[in-house]
């Protein structure tokens, strides 16, 4: 009887554990059985090279992090990307800014982008689905309008340190993994430590309620869409300088990848929760596999469909384990 | 009731007054500006428009029942360039050549089941498991995306048939067979949804789906229907611009879940489901590709076209919001 008693407990912890850190078990799993299948998989160099080419996505998730968790979307943070690489590479070649005065300006103009986001969805309160899809077309227009269509690049490649973001290492660590992490230590402090934090789930959580509690609902919301921003401009930065060069649709589709990494963190679409270290398992996760598949000697596009089931695995695990039913009640 | 009334006369005729502003400005703006010196309010040029608008156009009718019924699907792109290729590769297969000419509507029958089959995928999950249509579809959409990539790697699938570029190019009344499937389309789907206990259902499940569920009604086979109606719909646009094309890329179709949902908003659905029209997503796709064929015209770089679109976008959701401070509140996802 006790024994049971024990088990069944034994089995709760278990199954709450799973609930609560399923997508982390999960990667676990998954890293165990890769790096016994082929010990190359775990390989210091293969690591580094899986999350240095995880990085632009990386950086782009932790930013739209906060905005999802604000109970927001972010679709304009693909063309956003493309605008920032596209934008610092031009200034970088124009002798009046020069690389150190690129990077600034290209920061800058990104910010006005998220600003303008924050702006709309914030203060005057329209739905951030739409309002960053019209974002995402407007800024591919502004980005195209501003080269003239013409794809950027950066003439003498070798006079310039501009490449150390993209192609440097220092320690032995390249530079886009020590962007990479800084930046979500640095994010996932703010997230969890500060007061903004704590702000920014409750107006993802219940926004009418976070209202009359008195927090500056709008305001909040505001700077999710500026944080979002400045990862991009640092994810464009991080791109531009690994390829130094760019054509205007680098970004392109990559809004919806990095919603995907959020959401496979466990992040929900309807705000309040997840954190930015779930949603670094999410993109490692996503990179790993990519990896893994390509070690296995299978193309790149498989990974789309292992991608495909994994999140809606991970999301009917998840909702299923909060309603206790694994089938939907719906008739 | 007579306010009410012209609230709701107003609201639906927006996007055609919308529509009859950019001919004018076209119009008047393309005699001062345009190098041609040709009318842009001609004939031909709206005979052309309804056949480019075709492809986006297909497919935001099906988004339309969708957004309806409450729920989105973002995988139409990867449905219709797979649709494509299934068509465009079937007529290849040994069996097919050896059919000749009568292996055409054979090659459209894949193609469609194909779109079905994509659809059933995407409406059991969302059925079965609860899990919300954004995520399902946004997952299908890199899903789909990898069946088109697996099925012939990164090379471009092609197949010249000349019937079947004739049937493609055949004319109507001036309309080429793209337009016309367009506008069956719209036809057909305005009556299933003004005219059917199906429609009617749809908007009832947007509007209030637990509501609908304590009214009795089977949600989750109506939300399935819908999504194989989509994903026939993105398959039937395969055919009508592949039959002529002959040849699609791996990368076709995409963006065209976000350019969809655009004309359907701009023709004034709503993202929380229950309200909608099959007339305003016609004047929205009108909207976007006169736009696009106007900005051509006028002379203005093409490059324009998508920060305009943006810009409207945004500036219609503000004035609806503005003119329904009532209403509901904006769903969120």
């Amino acid at each position: 009887m006790a024994d049971t008693a024990l088990k069944s407990t034994a089995m709760k912890s278990v199954g709450g554990l799973l609930a609560r850190q399923g997508i982390l078990v999960a990667f676990v799993v998954f890293m165990v059985g890769f790096a016994l299948w082929n010990p190359r998989f775990i390989d210091i160099d293969n690591v580094f090279g899986v999350i240095r080419s995880s990085a632009i996505l990386g950086v782009m998730a932790l930013g739209v992090t906060f905005v999802v968790i604000g109970g927001n979307l972010d679709l304009s943070v693909g063309s956003m990307l493309s605008f920032s690489a596209i934008v610092v590479l031009d200034l970088h070649e124009n002798p009046a800014f020069g690389p150190a005065l690129a990077i600034p300006a290209m920061y800058a103009m990104t910010l006005a982008l998220g600003a303008l986001n924050g702006f709309l969805i914030g203060y005057l309160r329209l739905n951030s689905l739409i309002v960053t899809l019209g974002m995402l077309s407007a800024i591919h227009g502004l980005t195209l309008t501003y080269s003239g269509g013409q794809n950027m690049d950066i003439a003498n490649q070798s006079e310039t340190w501009f490449g150390v973001f993209g192609r440097g290492s220092a320690l032995g660590i390249p530079v886009p993994v020590l962007i990479f992490a800084g930046l979500a230590a640095l994010l996932g402090m703010i997230l969890a430590k500060t007061p903004f934090g704590r702000k920014v789930y409750a107006v993802g959580g219940n926004g009418t309620a976070a209202t009359f509690s008195g927090i500056p609902r709008a305001r909040v919301v505001f700077a999710t869409y500026l944080i979002s921003a400045f990862c991009v401009a640092t994810a464009g930065l991080i791109q531009a300088s690994r390829t130094m060069g760019a054509q205007n649709t680098v970004g392109q589709g990559l809004e919806l990848e990095v919603l995907a990494a959020v959401i496979l963190g466990g992040a929900s679409l309807l705000g309040g929760s997840g954190t930015i270290f779930k949603t670094v398992i999410g993109v490692l996760i996503l990179g790993f596999i990519q990896n893994g598949l390509l070690l296995a000697g299978l193309e790149f596009y498989v990974q789309f469909v292992v991608t495909w089931i994994i999140i809606i695995l991970a999301v009917w695990l998840d909702i299923a384990t909060k309603r206790g039913k694994l089938w939907s009640p719906i008739a | 009731m007579r306010d009410e009334r012209l609230k709701t006369l107003l609201k639906g005729g927006a996007i055609w007054g919308f529509i009859l502003l950019e001919l004018v400005f076209f119009e008047v703006a393309g005699r001062i500006w345009s190098l041609s010196g040709n009318a842009f309010v001609d004939l031909d040029n709206m005979l052309l428009l309804l056949k480019q608008a075709a492809p986006i156009g297909i497919i935001a009718v099906g988004m339309t029942v969708v957004m309806i019924n409450g729920n989105i699907d973002l995988s139409v792109g990867a449905t219709y360039a797979l649709a494509g290729i299934v068509m465009l590769d079937s007529m290849s297969w040994p069996f097919m050549e050896a059919l000749g000419a009568g292996a055409i509507p054979l090659a459209w029958g894949f193609a469609l089941l194909t779109g079905a089959l994509l659809g059933l995928i995407n409406g059991l999950i969302v059925w079965k498991t609860g899990v919300d249509a954004f995520i399902v579809t946004l997952g299908a959409m890199l899903g789909f995306r990898g069946l088109v990539f697996m099925y012939n790697g990164e090379q471009p699938t092609y197949h010249l048939d000349w019937t079947m570029v004739d049937i493609a190019e055949a004319e109507i009344l001036g309309l080429q067979t793209p337009a016309l499937v367009f506008l069956a389309v719209v036809l057909g789907v305005w009556l299933l949804m003004t005219r059917t206990v199906h429609g009617r259902n749809a908007y009832a499940i947007g509007d209030n789906r637990d509501a609908a569920v304590n009214a009795g009604l089977r949600v989750g086979p109506h939300i399935l229907i819908n999504f194989v109606l989509i994903g026939v719909l993105a398959a039937l646009s395969a055919v009508a611009f592949y039959s002529g094309s002959g040849s699609v890329n791996p990368n076709d179709g995409m963006l065209f879940e976000l350019w969809a949902i655009t004309a359907v908003v701009l023709g004034g659905t709503k993202l929380t489901g229950g309200r909608g029209s099959i007339i305003g997503t016609l004047g929205g796709v009108l909207a976007i590709q006169l736009l696009r064929m106007g900005l051509g015209h006028i002379g203005a770089q093409t490059e324009t076209v998508n920060l305009v679109i943006g810009t409207i976008l945004i500036a219609v959701l503000f004035l609806d919001r503005q003119l329904n401070r009532k209403g509901a509140e904006e769903l969120k996802i």
